[in-house]
């Protein structure tokens, strides 16, 4: 006997076979219906991530394993309520599966996930995805939470019904998979002509669900008690809050404090192999390119991996607990006096980090608009590449002093400034953007509310796995051309054979030239290399530096200290700091911010912003600083 | 909005005409009318469940009161006041509020 519910007497035919290539089903459903989970339960690790062609819609396809060594390829389509073009995430979903989606074939099958627990309004895109005449599997979810509430529903009832087969899942469990397994392999329905809705009566779309979920014997479950008492809590006008505080200060120190030990242990690891390899290697300018350049380059970059992956867990515990739409709900009325709204939250905290997760952190703001806007402000939140610049310039220049008894010193307190100091320019740009170019559609702030669930650890960690690899893959590509261009720039031209000193190097040359435009600014040309080679990242500054004094910038920290002082003075320390605080020095951001939104345009418009900002906010404290002290 | 809030509370359950969502005080519950919104923003509504004729439940709100949520068919959304205040509707039976 079939696993499937299946609708008898329905016409069945095998799925079409184009030769070789493995067939392509496509999975629709609406948001919250645990599409994902179910994509990540079929595919595992067999999955690619990358955009559709001309669109920053993130499109996700994998290969499901089926008996018999046979594989199809399923592709994971946005989330939509409808498949009216609205939005672009609803244009790209209607585009792949009408077969007009350059790039994708239409697809062979179509599996349409739908929340159990939500079936009256779910099923309500059963109407549209039915009327596109492909063989269709229904996926009712979440049948674990629905049979604990006391709501039920029969499946097979509902085959009858719409007409193809369903299968009634838990795909958090990976329960009842086996009937999906069966539909991928097996020979399916095509649906017959229903007597579907006008599509686009909403009204009488809704009417048509209920009226069929009444009939397949659904029964609404209770509502989630312990997301009611949960929320009485983390919505409470004073606990609310201060759990919301709570979380906001255990990511901050896990990432700060938790992940050191971690990055201590691969900045080591990367040095002694680093040390092994040029000890194994004959002395030559290939070895030096190897052993400064391409491994020094990208060590710098693998260093912040334990972070980005502790970041993206807590992301992860936030997103599936549910936890996460209370925190955009509470952010949002602070979110919104920068223009912005409650979900552009958590990329915020995440760029506290590094801009990069936060970029791709933003997928979850469906309002284009509000994620451009929040793509843009994200480098400017002080992330850990700037802390060696800052802690460096601070200590050379500020003497520790106690500010606030033995709370705070000068140090820290200079520290915070320009926390502060990245935190408004983030805020007063938003505010530009958002009353001018990227001012909003007017689209009502709406967000879904899900039940709290339990987190588990496979759909984390397979979403850490993919966002590590990205993050390496392009930080890894960029960081790698980078430090051959800059190790080059270094170490050319040749002098009588051998490699010259950094400053008769071409990018001493390049600091030279330079020199008058960021004098005014206090700095002298060798900080303007420092600023040329940071380019590509900001904490690549205090190496150069070091080499360009002559000091190991890890042995001789004090001793790069005391040249920094008798070479900048305090004008231009200050200026150095708020240069940092607002350039855009790091490629990968650029690069992932290209990719993201879907072209140059938008990195190109940030670096310039940010740049000019950095320009005339080092030029103004260079002045002011340098009038107050005389 | 105090004020229609009072109103509500103490003598306004004889009150045909439609209140917006807004003046809900929690826990109360009301018939969606109309929305008074840009048919596409509108159609986004109407597909998560704010449908003409549908039973609406003032649930909880941010700690601040803005946005509030608010329960439809089983499931809660959150909406700005702003937003909340174009959703029109009749408070379905005497003294619900």
């Amino acid at each position: 006997m079939s696993l499937l519910h299946s609708c008898e007497g329905c016409p069945v035919a095998a799925l079409p076979v184009h030769g070789s290539a493995p067939r392509l089903v496509a999975l629709v459903g609406p948001p919250n219906s645990g599409k994902s989970t179910l994509f990540n339960r079929l595919t595992g690790l067999r999955q690619k991530v990358a955009n559709f062609p001309g669109v920053t819609v993130e499109q996700r396809r994998g290969r499901a394993r089926l008996a018999g060594e046979r594989e199809v390829v399923l592709i994971d389509l946005p989330g939509v309520y409808s498949l009216i073009p609205r939005s672009e995430d609803e244009r790209v979903t209607r585009d792949v599966l009408a077969g007009e989606m350059a790039g994708t074939p239409k697809p062979d099958a179509v599996i349409l996930i739908l929340d159990s627990t939500n079936l009256n309004r779910h099923l309500v895109l059963a109407a549209p995805v039915l009327a596109l005449g492909l063989p269709t599997l229904v996926v009712l979810n979440m049948a674990d939470e629905l049979a604990n509430r006391g709501g039920a529903v029969d499946p097979e009832a509902l085959a009858t019904r719409l007409g193809v087969p369903v299968a009634l899942v838990s795909a958090a469990r990976g329960e009842g998979l086996e009937m999906v397994r069966e539909f991928l392999s097996g020979a399916v329905g095509l649906p017959p002509s229903l007597d579907l809705p006008v599509l686009a009566d909403i009204p009488k779309c809704r009417q048509w669900a209920v009226a069929i979920g009444d009939k397949a014997g659904y029964s609404q479950p209770a509502p989630p008690v312990w997301t009611r008492r949960l929320d009485a809590v983390f919505l409470h006008p004073v606990a609310g809050p201060l759990v919301f505080l709570f979380v906001v200060v255990a990511v901050f120190q896990t990432i700060f404090s938790a992940a050191r030990p971690l990055m201590d242990a691969v900045d080591h690891a990367v040095s002694a192999s680093g040390s092994w390899l040029s000890g194994v290697l004959p002395a030559s300018a290939l070895k030096s390119l190897l052993i400064e350049g391409v491994w020094g380059g990208v060590g710098s970059v693998v260093v912040f991996l334990p972070q980005i992956l502790l970041l993206f867990l807590f992301i992860g515990l936030l997103e599936d607990s549910g936890y996460l739409a209370r925190a955009a709900l509470i952010a949002d009325r602070t979110m919104r006096k920068a223009g912005l709204q409650g979900k552009s939250f958590l990329p915020l905290l995440s760029a506290y980090a590094c801009a990069v997760p936060a970029v791709l952190a933003a997928r979850t703001i469906e309002n284009k608009r509000d994620r451009i806007a929040t793509i843009l402000i994200a480098p400017f939140m002080t992330c850990s590449a700037r802390l060696p610049v800052y802690t460096l310039i601070i200590a050379a220049f500020l003497p520790e002093r106690p500010l606030l008894g033995p709370l705070l010193g000068t140090r820290a307190a200079a520290m915070l400034g320009l926390y502060l100091l990245g935190f408004l320019a983030a805020f007063g740009t938003a505010r530009l953007l958002k009353s001018s170019v990227l001012k909003s559609d007017g689209a009502p702030f709406l967000l879904e509310m899900p039940p709290y669930r339990r987190p588990t650890l496979r759909q984390i960690g397979l979403r850490m796995f993919d966002r590590a690899k990205i993050f390496l893959r392009r930080a890894g590509t960029v960081i790698l051309g980078v430090a051959v261009v800059l190790w080059i720039l270094a170490h050319l031209p040749l002098s009588g054979g051998k490699m010259p000193e950094i400053a008769s190097s071409v990018a001493g040359t390049i600091g030279r030239v330079i020199e008058p435009f960021v004098r005014p600014l206090g700095f002298d040309w060798r900080i303007g290399i420092g600023i040329v080679m940071s380019l590509a990242a900001r904490e690549v500054i205090v190496g150069t530096l070091g080499t360009l004094y002559g000091m190991d910038p890890k042995a001789g920290s004090v001793g790069l200290q005391a040249a920094l002082r008798h070479d900048l003075t305090p004008g231009g320390a200050v200026a150095l700091l708020v240069f940092f605080a607002f350039a855009m020095q790091c490629l990968s951001t650029v690069a992932v911010v290209r990719r993201e939104t879907g072209g140059w345009k938008w990195p190109a418009i940030q670096f310039a912003y940010m740049g000019l900002l950095a320009y005339s906010g080092a030029f103004v404290a260079n002045r002011l600083v340098t009038l107050f002290l005389g | 909005m105090a004020k229609m809030r009072l109103s509500l509370r103490t003598g306004g359950a004889s009150r045909r005409n439609p209140v917006s969502l807004d003046d809900l005080v929690p826990g109360a519950s009301a018939v969606l009318a109309r929305i008074d919104l840009p048919e596409a923003d509108a159609a986004r509504l109407m597909e998560l469940g704010f449908l003409p004729g549908a039973s609406i439940v003032a649930a909880g709100s941010a700690p601040g009161g803005d946005p509030r949520v608010f329960r439809v068919d089983g499931t809660e959304f959150a909406l700005r006041r702003d937003t909340a205040r174009r959703l029109l509707v009749e408070v379905a039976r005497e003294g619900a509020v």
